[in-house]
């Protein structure tokens, strides 16, 4: 690889189920929360990357440009990214390119999402993803693809939904340590069971709920990031891959996405064994199983394993290999593009020390970051090494 | 328009064509897919879903840059340059055909407390844009009328020229009006097409190849959202996309650099405004310029040879990849009737139309 | 927090599409209207390919033939759904299922609601079958298939 690419501050905002603040000022907070991180001002960024998943929550069409002013894009260089809920890590990995191409020596990105505006609840939004002709006229809803994936997955392996559900417990108790969280809580495996279904077997304490909030990281290259900082975090593997809009005619037990997203990452990392070389894994969890789902995917994880891993507790914060330090979306919240940048934003703070409740007990040199999108389809993963 | 066809139909005839004349198995050969789409143009929130199956690229690196199709060569290039990539696609189409309300759809990348509320054709954004460019630029109204004229007229010669004709300056300004002072002859219409382009590293193209054309320097650039803030007389982001782009490429004297230039012409006073940009044509010159033929076909510096959006169609984010086509196949003596003698050095750019202002340039070269 | 009022603008954005449904999907629709259900065959995998599509996204390479299949199949997952598109609780659940159509290649499903089963009893690879809607009712939609219905069958 040509230049090596540093994250060199991190900022975000509250998640909550609605902000009052408007998409703009979102964008602006998270960002100046990133610059001020990185002890630089917006005349120093000399490119910006945004990511914010469907036009559809906000009912504004070219989102991206709309955000310009609080993105601080104005006379500069933009780039909207955009792979449904796989975005949050994909912004930052499009603020690679712009620095690893040598092209820029600093980026500023940020994922933003306002799901609140959407009435009668965010949720109506992803009716528009699915296919015009052959599912929306079935009434369909994004929580379908969802169950239909877990239902797949437990009849594989045959996982039992306690085991999954101690995921859920597992991250909303995470969450409780993390200042922005919207869902942190200490509930038990009993709870998550006893949650009204909806979309069975996914219950009300299987998913993450949708909120608004913003992140932001500051990207540099080398010579940038040492004068800078004597602790860069070192954006070393980013993977990306979609799979066929055909969902229905694949095997959804595994995500096979998620396993080429990760090898291209870890490939460029020079990462050969990654169950044993990463620390730390901020892992997609829009819902409980989905962790377990991607730890597979990204081979932390033989095939129908990473359930036992969880009951064992070695994914919780004092194990081996611990999954979801922050909470995760199911306990920081679940604004789509923000909520894969918080992950980042973790990792970032996990591998300087920084997460303080929330730090890990091991000591952490190498972390992963994914994201997941699209109908079944995108995996995308960032590997970064302090 | 492509009734006949669904969008991803259209996207496989054109990436098949593109893999085809680079001769690459996307199977194999490419590393890096990029499709330029905004989700409200397609009536599907998440784009992206629908695209690799057409494109050959399932199970690969597949992502969507919400911008202009210049912007996705751009991000293609950075791929490249990163190591990344060894070859890249880019995509980039329009289905106008399948939106029913389109200018319900433009209103709504207004902003929703300020500017939405303006219940009327969103063109009056460039009703008043023009308004203020030819106060501030002294360009007189007739040279506007001119650019739809050459463009229309070169459209002739063009096998994609949709919306070309024989016009004259009276016909244009006596046409319906679109949004004071523009008249509808002013303003391009959309038509439906998918573009696909094939960019690889330089040690790739040698490999796969003759008729290289290469891209010398890309900018692209963004000035404020708010209309109210911003100065219409000028297109700041040309002028700030084609800055980086010709220090890249240096490129010192555009004025006389080029063979030939494809500028944005979606409303007729655009190609005025973007050519003053681009340093093509001096402060309130250019005008006077398209009147005394200098940018006709056989002018000086050709602009918009192919016809432009005015003679061919606009077609939403791939504009910027139609204008990059017409360009290439000038630059590979691939153009036909449209054909113009010795072309070695072009410049192509975008504008991704109201209510933005963010755009693109690149410069070609053979 | 703090008291005070925010202002709120609500809107109504109605952007309205006819998507063309392209060659293969309007032959699939037709033929569903005459109550069949067609398939692509790729001649050089030699998969079958539900819904129909005129390129292989695996061998990048139009499609070959169109195949008859059967109406009936095997659930590879299916679900049962307490909520509507809007997030509201239904009365009713719905049964939603990705069934894989016999005649196509292995694994080739589609999404399809189920009825007349208790959601209790229904079990991932039980066979099924199309209940359609009557000749002069279809419309060549997807929902010219009412659901599938178990067969009884193991």
């Amino acid at each position: 690889m040509k230049n090596r690419v540093a994250i060199v501050g991190a900022g975000m905002t509250l998640f909550r189920r609605r902000m009052l603040e408007s998409p703009k000022e979102l964008s602006f907070e998270a960002t100046r929360m990133a610059l001020d991180s990185a002890g630089l001002e917006l005349k120093d960024i000399q490119s910006v990357v945004s990511g914010s998943a469907p036009d559809a929550f906000d009912g504004m069409h070219m989102k991206g440009e709309y955000l310009l002013d609080g993105t601080g894009g104005i006379g500069k260089p933009n780039q909207r990214v955009y792979v449904g809920g796989g975005t949050g890590v994909f912004t930052p990995i499009g603020g690679w390119w712009n620095v690893a191409s040598g092209m820029y020596d600093t980026c500023l990105c940020v994922a933003e999402e306002k799901m609140s505006p959407l009435h009668p609840h965010p949720q109506y939004a992803f009716w528009s993803i699915f296919d015009q002709i052959l599912e929306r006229p079935l009434g369909t809803t994004l929580l379908w693809i969802f169950s239909l994936e877990m239902r797949r997955y437990m009849h594989k392996y045959g996982i039992k939904e306690e085991e999954i559900a101690s995921v859920a417990v597992k991250n909303k108790g995470n969450a409780v340590d993390h200042p922005c969280a919207q869902l942190g809580a200490k509930i038990t495996v009993e709870d998550v069971m006893n949650s009204e279904p909806i979309c069975w077997p996914v219950k009300r304490l299987d998913v993450s709920p949708p909120s608004d909030g913003a992140a932001a990281v500051v990207l540099a290259s080398e010579k940038v990031a040492k004068k800078l900082t004597d602790q860069p975090v070192w954006l070393d593997g980013v993977g990306w891959t979609l799979d066929s809009t055909h969902w229905t005619n694949r095997d959804l037990a595994y995500p096979e996405y998620v396993e080429k997203a990760a090898w291209m990452a870890y490939k460029m990392a020079g990462i050969k064994k990654p169950r044993k070389e990463i620390d730390v894994a901020e892992v997609y969890d829009p819902f409980d199983y989905k962790e377990l789902h991607h730890m597979e995917g990204l081979q932390l994880a033989a095939k129908g394993e990473a359930a036992k891993m969880a009951v064992d507790g070695v994914t919780q914060r004092d194990g081996d290999l611990p999954v979801c330090p922050s909470g995760g979306l199911l306990g920081v919240g679940n604004p789509i593009a923000a909520a894969g940048m918080m992950k980042i934003c973790e990792v970032f703070w996990q591998l300087r020390g920084e997460a303080g409740k929330r730090q890990v007990k091991k000591d952490a040199r190498t972390g992963l970051a994914q994201a997941w999108g699209d109908l079944m389809q995108v995996g995308t993963v960032a590997v970064m090494r302090s | 328009m492509t009734p006949g066809l669904s969008t991803r139909e259209l996207m496989f005839e054109a990436a098949s064509r593109a893999y085809e004349d680079a001769g690459i198995n996307p199977r194999k050969d490419v590393q890096s897919f990029i499709c330029c789409t905004e989700d409200f143009w397609e009536g599907i929130s998440i784009t992206d879903e629908y695209m690799p199956d057409q494109l050959g690229a399932v199970l690969k690196p597949l992502c969507t840059i919400s911008s202009d199709g210049i912007v996705g060569l751009a991000t293609a290039c950075m791929h490249i340059m990163s190591g990344i990539a060894d070859v890249a696609v880019v995509e980039s189409h329009s289905k106008i055909s399948d939106v029913l309300n389109p200018d319900e759809v433009s209103s709504f990348a207004l902003d929703p407390i300020y500017d939405h509320h303006v219940n009327a054709d969103p063109r009056f954004v460039a009703g008043l844009e023009m308004a203020r460019f030819l106060k501030e630029s002294g360009t007189k109204r007739e040279y506007c009328a001119q650019v739809a004229v050459k463009n229309k007229k070169n459209a002739l010669l063009n096998p994609r020229g949709v919306h070309g004709a024989n016009l004259d300056k009276k016909a244009v300004l006596s046409s319906k009006v679109a949004a004071s002072p523009l008249t509808e002859l002013e303003s391009s219409k959309t038509i439906d097409g998918s573009i696909v382009f094939v960019l690889a590293s330089a040690q790739k193209a040698r490999k796969l190849g003759n008729n290289t054309v290469w891209i010398n320097g890309i900018g692209w650039s963004s000035d404020t959202p708010w209309l109210e803030d911003r100065d219409m007389a000028k297109a700041a982001y040309a002028e700030q996309s084609a800055s980086r782009a010709y220090k890249m490429a240096g490129v010192r004297n555009p004025a006389t650099y080029f063979d030939l230039a494809e500028v944005d012409d979606t409303y007729s006073y655009k190609e005025l405004q973007s050519l003053e940009a681009l340093k093509l044509a001096a402060k309130g010159k250019a005008g006077k310029m398209v009147e005394s033929g200098t940018f006709d076909r056989d002018g000086r510096l050709p602009v918009n040879a192919s016809g432009g959006s005015l003679g061919v169609g606009h077609m939403l984010e791939a504009t910027g990849l139609h204008r990059m086509l017409e360009a290439v196949l000038q630059l590979r003596e691939q153009a036909g009737r449209l054909q113009l003698p010795k072309v070695k050095k072009a410049v192509v750019q975008s504008w991704r139309g109201i209510p933005t202002a963010t755009g693109a340039v690149a410069v070609l070269g053979n | 927090m703090k008291e005070g009022k925010y202002l709120d603008v609500v809107y109504k954005f109605e952007p309205k599409y006819s998507w063309a449904a392209g060659v293969a999907i309007s032959r699939f629709l037709a033929e569903l209207k005459e109550g069949r259900i067609i398939a692509r065959k790729c001649m050089n995998c030699e998969r079958i390919l539900v819904p129909p599509r005129m390129y292989c996204e695996q061998c990048f390479r139009p499609t070959d033939e169109w195949v008859q299949i059967k109406d009936t199949g095997t659930i590879n997952t299916y679900s049962v759904s307490h909520v509507g598109t809007d997030a509201r609780r239904l009365k009713t659940p719905i049964l939603v299922a990705v069934v894989d159509l016999d005649g196509a290649t292995p694994g080739m499903g589609i999404l399809h609601n189920l009825g007349e089963v208790e959601p209790s009893k229904i079990k991932v690879g039980m066979k099924v079958k199309s209940v359609w809607k009557s000749s002069s009712e279809r419309q060549g939609a997807i929902t010219d298939i009412r659901y599938f219905r178990p067969t009884g069958e193991e």
